[in-house]
This record gives C-alpha cells, structure tokens and sequence, in this order.
C-alpha cells in the first residue's frame, strides 16, 4: 500500500481583511481574509515550516525531497536544498525543485505516489496580483507538504487509489520570468476549456481507482486558479454539494501551487477512515488524485491542523501589506543595509545557519548558540556534540524595540531568548506585536529569510510566541 | 593572575583635544594634526622628541601610516590600535606599557575619529564577511535591553528609573553646556528627555552618545623625566583592560543589570592604584556613558553605588557636579559627543584639566583635596564587552600606596 504518511499545511500567521482593499483605493472586490506571508517569509521559509509539521509527527525519515513553487526564491539554486538543510535531513536525502508552472504541486506529488521509497512532497506560494485586482482578491499565501511512502515505510493514513491526467496547450493563465504579476485570458475561456476535462480527469481517476462513478468519492477538493473554470468543473463532475471541500478562498485564500496539497490536508484533518478523497487540480489541463482514508488515521494528531492555522492569525493593515510586497517603497531607517553573507562562512556553518544546532559541552552541559569549540564553563575543548535548538521553546529574557537599526519592515523586536534545558540565544522576533512581548512570553524558533542582499538571501532562525497547543515543555527549564 | 601593573613609572606631560562637533569641514588628517600639536604645545615638546607613536581608530583608517602621514612622523615606530570604544584608551596603555618597559622614554597616544562622512545615522560597524546569523540590532537597542532587567532585579518602578536615566543625560548636558569643547552644549531637564520619543525601548536619541568627529592625543615619559616638559603633570596609577568571551549573550545565568568585565577592570586597577574606596577616593571620575543606562550600571560596576542604589544615587544628585562624586564633568559622551577612538584620551583630557585647576570655572570641581581621577572606557555591549580602566593623579608618590 502506498499513500500519505504524514501530512501537514502551513497557513502564514499575518491576515489581511479584504475589506480594507477597497477602503482604500475606492475600488476593488473580495471578501473575507486572505493569509499573508510576512516580510521575512518567502517560498522556502513557509516550505520549510509545512515539511518541519509534517516530519515532526511522523518517525519515518524521508529519502528525497521534492519542492513545487511558482514563486522560487532563487532560480538554478535549488530552493529544496535550504529547505533540506532547514530540515536537518541526512546528505544522502536527494533535493529537488518543481519549477515555475502552478501544476507542478500537484504533478510533484502525482509523481510521488507513483515512485517508491518515502518522499517528502512540499508545495508552497506566495501570490501577489496588481492592487485592486482579481487576483489579488482571491490570492493568498502558504503551503503544504505530504510525506509519501509505502506501508513498509510507516503507518499510511491516506491509501493512493487512482489518478489521471488530462493535457491542454492553452494560453490562459501566463507569466514570463521576471515579471512580478502573471496575466490571465478573458475567464471564460478557461471555463470552457478546464472545466469539461476537469470532469474528464476525475472520471478517468474513478475508472483508474476502481471506483466507479463520483458517489464514490467522499470528498472532492477542486482548484485552480480560474474561479469560472473551478465552478464549470464541480458543475460538469455533478458531485454532492456536501462532499465539496471548503476551497479556503476566504479565509486563507489560493494558494496557487500549494492548494491542491493544502486542501488535500485540510480534507485529511476532516475525513473518517474508509472515506476517500479526491483532488482536481486545473491548470494546462487537469490533474485528479484519489486517496482513500485508512483506520491509522483515526489515530494521527496533527501537530498544528490547518483549522487552527486558519483560526490564529493577526491583523496585517494594507498598507504593510504593499509595503511587503514592494508594491510601495517606504522611507527605511537611515542605517547602512547589510552586507550580503559570505558564502564559504555560511557553507562552513550549515547547521548553525540552516539547522539552528549549536553545541553542548559534554563535561559542562553548557550550551552553545552558536556552537563552539572551547567551551564558556571550564574551558574544555573540541569535546562538544551538536544540539539542535529548532525544536525546543524558549522564554523571553529581556527584549527590546529598535527603531533605529535595518530591518526590511521596521522596527526590529528583539529578545534574549532562554531555552528550556539551557542555552540563550539573542534573536529577532517575528509575528508579534511590539506590544504583546514580555519578559517571560514563550517563544518557539521560526526558520525565515532575514533580508537579501546582493540577490542573496540570508536565511537564519527567528523566534515566534508560541500559540495555542504550542506551549509544550514547562517553564521550570528556562527559569533557572 | 598577576597584573603588577606601573603605578607612579609614568608620566602625562601634555595632552591636546579638538572640539568634538560635525566637522565637515575637517578631514581626519586636519583633526589628527591639531589634537598632536595641541598635545605638543601642551608639553613644550617637539615631535622630533618623542620616540613612539599609538595611533587609536575604530575605522577611520587603518595602519599607523594613516598618523605617520599627516604628521609626517620620520624615521618611528608607529602602531594602530583597536579595540572597538575603548581603542583611545588603549592607545595610551601601549604608550604607558612602552615607556614603562624601558623601550622609550616618550610616546604618544592619539585617538581620532571621522564618523560624520559616512552619510548615515549613529555608528556603524566595519562590515567583517560573516555567515549573517549575527544580529544587526543597534547599540542603543542592546544596552536598552538593561532598564528592564534592572528595574525587575531591583525592584524599581520602570517609570522611576526611566526617570533616573534621564537625570543622568540632564546631567551630563548641564556639564556639557559648560564645556567649549563639547557638541552638544544645550542644557535639558529630565522631564523634556522622558518626553522624547522612544528609539529603541525606554531610550530616547537624548539617551544616547552624540555622534562627533573628533581627536584628542596625550603624551607620555618616564615619570623621573616628567618636569622636564611639565610642571605639574599626572602620574599614572593604574591601568586595566578586561575583555569579555561574550558569555552574556550565551549564557542564561546573565541578567543585563551589570558588565562584569568593567567590575574585573575595575577591581584591577583599585589594586594597581591602591584605591580601596573610589567613592571617598576619587575627586573626579570619567565614564562610558554611551547611553544612560550604562552609566547609571557603571556607578555600581566601578563602586560607586551599593547594588542596586545606584538609580537612587543619582536622584540624590551623588554625581552631579558639585555632588560626592562629580561624574562626566566635561559631559561626557552624551554630551561632548563620541568620536570612537578619541573618547578615552577626551576623559582623560577633563581629567588632565581638572586635577591641575585648568577646567573652565563654570564646571571645576569642588576643592576636595583628593588627587586621583579615573577614566572608564568600553567597547561592545551587554554582555560580551571590552572595558578599559584607568586612574591618575597629581602626586608622584603618596600616602596611597601602591600595592605591586
């Protein structure tokens, strides 16, 4: 039996209230919230956070990972790689980028359920469109990431049943490299076109799976980002309105190449064991994918399940939100820009940079962010091992606001941050209110892109409050 | 660890200080010449006369050709320091250290500083190629991280010593409006300061050092030798340098209320100097009061305050200038402005003017009959800090024994 493993969605924790849209340019549609990548987030932070959810509550170890994007961070680098070393995942665990195209989300883990060995699927986007514009009312920004595998490997949650392909040259949803906005046909055509192979391909997928016709399915997730071609394909497929699963349009908003995943663990979070689930994803065509649910699900507990993602957030106004998105240029503060990071130093400190791992000395105990080879209590040398921090709650020590240093989205929150069971690291905080942070609030490390400079982009770690459920761990370790 | 230090082996014999201001329309060559002859007409000495050269820049120029060239020094030794804020002072202890050994029998130390031409708020530092995981937050930020910190340790109401950081920035500007050096020379109550806008936690741009270019050179001989050139000089008592691992910021037993590096230099050089008790010992003392916190913790690190009483202290008015202790009499960084590599030969300039009766009658301290004043001067922030200490005096040898 092959299928999803372990599943998990990452709904960024900044909202924009659509609403605010045409409040401010007079003009404009949409409603309801859409989620919004902060600043310090881009493709490959949020791919990263998706995946880290999805391997934390699973045991089994991935033997490649494979990352869907239409908004790369870096072209002919590949973005898996950061997030394989974000992840801390072993040198012999293969990377590799889908690149470009919406579809390669859902192609990425079509291919997956049809290779062998567990592979670590993770879609991810950040959708801009020009203000006021359809696009950017229906747009929104996150990711998801499946692990899948065989039986052999681990508990299956979400049998594979059947898929299928439909294949359509039609210039209807476009973008060349470099351009900031993608462009559209007149809509229509796309609910032409999609809408009857969308049909097509579920009802290919059904045949494929053995399963009939569409009372079969349980639930049916469609996508796409042609809401016409969306509604012509549910209509053309004839499904139960019941079994259609909410396409998050308004409440996280679509996220183009990581929607089909999203709402695929979004539905898992839903369904009962022995439903099946089926994903029409449309774009070029159709892809369709059909799982069924086993009895382990019943037993998984999503670490953070994307209702709770989707129910946390806070307020971002639409002014930031342009900012953001370079979409208006704001005044920075009148400090020098960083300097680009050194490459050789970065390559050399991987795990520290990417891995958040420091060292703890064997005699002492003491811990090392960053890790060191002489130790600060009793001075013992090259008798360290590593410790990775990228898991553990801290609590704030003493924090500060500076509005005076650079930050891409002034001012900087700052903490010194303790970790429970040792270690203190000074780091910047992110989805936070300068006005929340307290000596003693609980934060969690985040994995973000601080600035980019010289077309590089300097990831490192942050730190977070921890929300609701993620509290873990007692205050006694960091009281001390 | 033995630090035997060269209590009463040498001598200051002439000192020279620029006004600290934007100067845009001086280089740091014009600074570097008028702070050397100042020094030199101080001393009656000729620069042929003096054997060695320390040349003290942040970065403002690298090697001692960047003092060589200006001066246009022939045929000498001379060496740039760093050592981050405390490079000034660490420019005068290799001259002492240098003399003291034998090797010369003068030296001089300049420190300079052009920040004003970088086209940018505040100081910033020379970009080092890094894996860019160090944080880029500014100094005010990280030493505002102590007012917090010290108001939990203690107790105290956050407003209260918010109130007692501001008390000290009014301070040092009514010393600083006395002083035709400083740059800033504007008196301000402790009310107008609280009223200012926050920048980086509690602190205001009026907690925080002024950002000058300037330059300021001592020069230094063999103590025997010293009325040779001057009449009444200053003998050095005491010198200490401390540098810290960095274990604040890595270490959860740090609480930001204290810099234990200016504690250790400190204590050093009490013992270098003889001093056993700074607060009735001193007749002057200048420090590092690149932001008001950091002076209010350096009144307790150097022991001057009880733990934990220094905040009451300077509401009592312990510091002022006609207080217990005068601090920052010249007005300190806040005041006189912080052109890097100059601000530790700056205090001991004040110190210099003010144990021989030459400070401006406006700002002279009280006659107390003490003879030591102290410079404290540090580099980096809380928790990973470089901490100079020094003390001086007018008399050669006397009741205060030095102790190695």
């Amino acid at each position: 039996m092959r299928g999803v493993i372990s599943a998990a969605g990452y709904v960024p924790y900044h909202r924009l209230d659509r609403s605010e849209i045409a409040a401010f340019f007079g003009s404009g549609s949409g409603q309801g919230r859409r989620a919004v990548a902060s600043y310090d987030e881009d493709t490959t932070t949020m791919g990263h956070a998706a995946a880290d959810l999805a391997l934390r509550s699973t045991p089994v170890k991935p033997v490649a990972v494979w990352f869907a994007t239409s908004a790369p961070a870096y072209l002919e680098k590949t973005n898996a790689a950061a997030i394989h070393a974000a992840l801390r995942l072993d040198p012999a665990v293969g990377a590799l980028d889908f690149g470009g195209a919406i579809r390669s989300g859902i192609g990425a883990l079509r291919t997956a359920l049809a290779a062998g060995g567990p592979t670590l699927v993770v879609a991810a986007d950040r959708r801009d469109g020009p203000p006021t514009g359809a696009d950017e009312a229906a747009a929104g920004d996150g990711a998801a990431a499946l692990l899948v595998g065989d039986g052999s490997d681990g508990p299956v949650l979400a049998e594979y049943l059947g898929a299928a392909s439909r294949t359509v040259e039609v210039t209807e949803r476009w973008r060349t490299p470099g351009e900031a906005r993608s462009r559209s046909w007149e809509e229509r055509l796309g609910a032409h076109v999609l809408g009857p192979v969308g049909a097509e391909a579920l009802h290919a997928a059904l045949v494929d799976s053995g399963l009939g016709d569409t009372a079969g399915i349980d639930r049916l997730a469609v996508t796409g980002l042609n809401s016409r071609a969306v509604a012509a394909a549910v209509k053309a497929i004839g499904a139960e309105p019941s079994s259609i699963v909410d396409p998050l349009i308004d409440t996280v908003g679509n996220t183009a190449t990581a929607h089909p995943a999203l709402l695929l663990c979004s539905a898992l979070e839903q369904a009962s064991p022995g439903e099946t689930v089926a994903v029409v994803a449309l774009a070029d065509g159709a892809e369709a994918v059909i799982l069924r649910a086993t009895d382990e699900l019943a037993d998984h507990r999503p670490i953070a399940p994307v209702s709770a993602q989707m129910a946390a957030g806070g307020p971002v106004s639409y002014g930031r939100f342009l900012a953001w998105r370079r979409m208006v240029d704001v005044e920075p503060p009148n400090r020098p820009p960083p300097n680009r990071p050194s490459s050789p130093a970065a390559h050399r400190r991987t795990g520290w940079k990417y891995g958040f791992t420091g060292s703890r000395d064997r005699s002492s105990e003491m811990v090392h962010l960053p890790p060191a080879r002489v130790s600060e209590k009793g001075g013992a040398a090259d008798d360290m091992e590593p410790e990775s921090m990228a898991h553990t709650t801290g609590t704030v020590r003493s924090f500060t606001v500076d509005r005076l240093a650079y930050s891409p989205s002034p001012p900087t929150v700052f903490a010194v941050v303790d970790f429970d069971g040792g270690g203190r690291a000074p780091l910047e905080l992110t989805d936070v209110d300068a006005g929340e942070v307290h000596v003693g609030l609980r934060v969690v490390p985040t994995f973000r892109r601080l600035y980019t400079a010289d077309e590089i982009h300097n990831y490192f770690w942050k730190a977070r409050p921890a929300r609701a459920g993620e509290a873990a761990g007692t205050q006694a370790g960091a009281a001390k | 660890m033995s630090s035997r230090g060269i209590c009463n082996q040498v001598a200051v014999i002439g000192m020279g200080c620029t006004p600290f201001a934007e100067h845009w329309d001086l280089s740091l060559d014009d600074l570097i010449v008028d702070a050397a002859h100042a020094a030199y007409h101080s001393a009656g000495i000729a620069q042929d006369d003096i054997d060695a050269f320390w040349f003290g820049t942040s970065q403002s120029a690298a090697s001692g050709l960047a003092l060589a060239g200006p001066l246009k020094i022939q045929g000498r030794p001379v060496t740039r320091v760093e050592n981050y804020c405390a490079t000034g002072s660490e420019a005068l202890r290799q001259a002492c250290y240098a003399v003291a050994c034998g090797a010369y029998d003068t030296a001089m130390a300049l420190g300079a500083e052009k920040v004003k031409d970088g086209g940018y708020q505040g100081l910033n530092a020379f970009p080092v190629p890094t894996d860019g995981t160090q944080r880029t937050l500014t100094a005010a930020a990280m030493f505002s991280l102590m007012l917090p910190a010290y108001a939990d340790r203690y107790g105290v109401d956050p407003d209260e010593l918010r109130y007692a950081a501001a008390r000290i920035a009014s301070k040092n500007h009514h010393n600083g409006a006395r002083n035709p050096l400083a740059q800033f020379r504007r008196e301000m109550s402790a009310e107008q300061i609280c009223e200012m806008p926050a920048v980086a936690g509690m602190l205001s741009v009026f907690d925080c050092a002024g950002v000058a270019d300037g330059a300021a050179a001592a020069i230094v001989c063999r103590a025997a030798d010293a009325h040779r050139w001057c009449a009444d000089p200053l003998y050095v008592k005491g010198l200490s340098v401390v540098t810290g691992t960095g274990a604040g910021s890595l270490d959860p037993d740090y609480d930001y209320t204290t810099m234990p590096e200016c504690a250790q230099a400190a204590a050093d050089t009490y013992a270098q100097a003889g001093v056993t008790d700074p607060r009735s010992q001193l007749a002057l003392a200048e420090v590092h009061d690149c932001f008001t916190p950091t002076e209010l913790v350096l009144m307790e690190d150097l022991g001057f305050s009880a733990r934990g009483a220094g905040w009451r202290d300077v509401l009592d008015g312990v510091f002022d200038l006609d207080g217990e202790l005068p601090v920052n009499t010249d007005g300190g960084l806040k005041s006189f402005g912080h052109p890097v590599g100059a601000s530790g030969l700056r205090m001991l300039y004040e110190v210099w003017l003010q144990l021989r009766g030459q400070a401006p009658a406006d700002r002279r301290i009280p006659d107390t009959g003490r003879t030591l004043g102290l410079t404290h001067n540090l580099g980096g922030y809380p928790g990973e800090i470089v901490s100079f200490v020094g003390i001086f005096g007018t008399e050669p040898s006397r009741e205060l024994t030095c102790q190695r």
